[in-house]
């Protein structure tokens, strides 16, 4: 965990005082509602479908049992008893009552917690590898790293009225875990010749209704130099960025419009005049920041590792196949990270109830030296689990109904609010997902398909991300009924692509069917069960993918009935 | 004559902003278009002391010759939500190096002063609608700040730590 300094929490203490402020200035008829309504955004609070959402910030994904604990009882308080993990690692709240928010944001300051910047034409919540400092494929932690960010970036005067929202998101392994290239900034840090530490830099990359990978416009950038460039970046964009459409106002738009090379000669000629300002970083303020983390206190493998996990590995294939599954690798022998799936059937993904996450504190403490972590694949992570303790933390994940065995599965999707509680939804996602758990529901069958990622999204405005889903599906609007276009291909990890639609959009009824067809095919096409279906996708094309599931109208009506 | 913050207090604007139809009173300070300043310049420099309003598309490094040895510079936010002239505001003071007075113009609210302050403005006529003791509140909403900007007068997060 990053520990508050006393200057962070006053900082959040402030905030909670001004926010405090505008609401009652709001109230008491002070405030226009225009007006407010920027100031709320900035502080992650939309007026919904039905009631105001309020989106709490996790930077870089990482939670305290502490915080978790302090959600649970916000569940309880303020919500109707559950929250909703998003696909940028932060919680979001639907029911809070707007009077009441300043009291949420205070209690929530008690555990260095807030919702800065989660909404508005402003620097988001910083995103990262939820696997940061256990996976083995990493470089460095880029959490310190993503902490400076996200300091730097709190309350920027200069960048707080963008032309439109603006997200980061870090990666320091070979495998992107954190889809930085569909970000406005991907930053990867890396060594160069030399080996010296820096950063390799992306710019315009998004999803939503101009789908673009970014570009790399900088091989490497000098640790020390991240709040200069960042700045220029930042800077040329706040100046030159359209702000007369809100469809064309992302950096990703500009970028295109003057070209990368453009764009770079003008972020570089902005940064030769800033980069050996007062923003050059010192090699002391990096090393102060990592000495805010705490360092779990990792026991040897023999002490981690009694034997007891691959005696029960043998003895009880429920667990088995749960740990083939959730389980990832870490860089201690001894220990794993574990996943708690958040994709169990009849829950919206996503959605935590109090007592879950009140369970998950208890855990956390227990076996995982404290801390959580949100993915952006919409599930929890128990970083440090040591092999002893994990049939007994399987017990109790089974219990709460967090142990479905099926990350990275099929029914591992991802999907955002959806017309359930989305003003913007075109159609809804929620109850898609959950034919699709129907229709999947068999785990052997799920395991025989394999790894992919399905993300839906129930409008343009792609925050379920199906623009890089293996399988995508796109909630469109056809004369006031929910209609589902699909894409095939696309990805957000180190083989980034935008996925290609299949062709005419289907009905809610068809829609599942259609997922299922698409599976079908692959089983087909596929080159044994080593060939995952992205590869035979890029194999095979759309073609017999194209030919199943447009395939004349009575073969589908025999198949529906 | 209507009143103004600067300083950090509420005084009367001794400016007077002027469109580009209206004449030039001979003796008052003030506040023209750039399209202005340029057209009738020789006139106005003679007449009286000049300060002109900025377009938030305009390039400031380019403009600086012109800009450089004016007693002030408005820059306007048209409406709120549109921030090019926070941007303005920190390349006038720290990449040109600007000591006069930048002047935040237009869609002035409350609730932006003190990060305008930051970014290098040190005089603001807030909307008519704002209560201007209340603004002055508003210019110490936080003291204390994560970044440096063109004004550092705020103790400044990693400041304090590195003092540590
Ligand atoms: S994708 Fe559209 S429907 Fe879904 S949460 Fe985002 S804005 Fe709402």
């Amino acid at each position: 965990m990053y520990r508050y300094d006393e200057y962070d929490q006053k900082l959040v203490d402030e905030r909670v005082a001004q926010f405090r402020d505008q609401t009652r200035r709001f109230l008491a008829g002070q405030l226009g509602e225009d007006e407010f309504r920027a100031l709320r955004l900035r502080n992650g609070l939309y007026i919904q479908r039905f009631a105001p959402m309020l989106r709490i910030a996790i930077p870089y994904g990482l939670l305290s049992a502490a915080q978790m604990r302090m959600l649970a009882h916000i569940a309880r308080k303020y919500d109707k008893g559950y929250g909703h993990f998003t696909t940028r690692q932060n919680i979001q709240f639907n029911w809070p009552k707007l009077p009441e928010v300043p009291d949420l944001l205070a209690d929530l300051a008690t555990v260095q917690m807030h919702a800065i910047q989660t909404s508005g034409n402003c620097i988001r919540n910083i995103t990262a590898d939820h696997l940061a400092g256990v996976a083995n494929d990493e470089l460095v932690d880029p959490r310190p790293y993503c902490e400076l960010t996200r300091q730097w970036s709190s309350f920027h005067p200069e960048f707080n009225w963008l032309p439109r929202k603006f997200k980061f998101a870090f990666s320091a392994s070979l495998n992107d875990r954190a889809a930085t290239r569909v970000h406005d900034i991907g930053v990867h840090l890396v060594k160069n010749d030399a080996g010296e530490l820096g950063y390799t830099i992306y710019v315009g990359g998004g999803l939503g209704r101009m789908p673009m990978l970014g570009h790399k416009i900088r091989e490497f950038l000098p640790e020390v130099d991240l709040f200069s460039y960042l700045e220029a970046i930042l800077r040329i964009y706040n100046l030159q960025g359209r702000r007369d459409n809100i469809h064309r106002a992302r950096i990703k738009v500009l970028v295109k419009a003057l070209g990368p090379e453009k764009f770079i000669e003008l972020v570089e000629a902005e940064w030769a005049q800033i980069k050996d300002s007062y923003l050059k970083l010192l090699p002391q303020d990096i090393e102060r920041m990592k000495g805010r983390f705490d360092v779990p206190a990792y026991v040897d493998e023999t002490a981690a590792d009694d034997g007891s996990y691959t005696a029960k590995l043998a003895a009880d294939s429920k667990f088995a196949a749960w740990a083939k599954r959730n389980l990832r690798a870490h860089v201690r022998p001894g220990y794993a990270a574990v996943f708690v799936s958040l994709k169990a059937n009849g829950v919206a993904p996503g959605d935590v109830t109090d007592a879950q996450m009140d369970a998950l504190a208890d855990l956390a403490e227990q076996y995982s030296f404290s801390e959580l972590r949100a993915t952006h694949d919409q599930n929890l992570v128990l970083a440090d689990v040591a092999r002893k303790d994990m049939y007994a933390l399987w017990q109790r994940l089974s219990e709460l109904g967090l142990a479905t065995p099926n990350i990275g599965l099929l029914t591992d999707l991802i999907c955002c609010p959806g017309l359930d509680f989305c003003s913007l939804a075109n159609a809804g996602s929620i109850g898609v997902a959950q034919d699709i758990f129907d229709r999947f529901e068999d785990f052997d069958y799920q395991h025989d398909i394999g790894e992919i990622k399905l993300k839906m999204s129930g409008c343009m405005n792609g925050c379920g991300h199906h623009t890089v889903g293996h399988i995508g599906i796109l909630g469109v609007d056809k004369s006031g009924e929910e209609w589902y276009q699909v894409t095939l291909g696309g990805s957000a990890e180190n083989d980034a692509a935008l996925g290609d639609r299949t062709g005419p959009s289907f009905s809610r009824a068809d829609i599942a069917p259609a997922i299922e067809k698409i599976i079908q095919v692959y089983l087909e096409q596929r080159d044994g069960a080593e060939e995952s279906f992205l590869h035979t996708y890029r194999r095979v094309g759309m073609g017999p993918f194209k030919a199943r599931l447009y395939a004349k109208v009575s073969a589908e009506t025999e198949v529906a009935a | 004559m209507s009143r103004l913050i600067r300083g950090n207090a509420v005084s009367a604007d001794d400016w007077t902003e002027l469109d580009d139809a209206t004449a030039v009173p001979s003796t008052a300070k003030v506040i023209v278009s750039l399209a202005r300043w340029r057209a009738e310049r020789e006139t106005l420099a003679a007449a009286t002391a000049i300060g002109v309003r900025v377009d938030n598309s305009a390039d400031i490094q380019t403009l600086w010759p012109e800009l450089r040895d004016l007693p002030l510079v408005a820059l306007e936010f048209p409406k709120s939500g549109d921030g090019r002239a926070f941007s303005q505001a920190r390349l006038l003071r720290e990449h040109c190096g600007y000591q006069g007075e930048i002047r935040a113009i237009g869609d002035v609210q409350r609730d932006h002063l003190q990060a305008m302050q930051r970014c290098g403005f040190d005089a603001f006529v807030p909307r008519d609608d704002q209560d201007l003791d209340d603004c002055l509140r508003a210019l110490h909403e936080f003291d204390l700040a994560y970044q440096r900007a063109a004004r550092d007068d705020l103790p400044l997060v990693w400041r304090l730590r590195r003092q540590a």
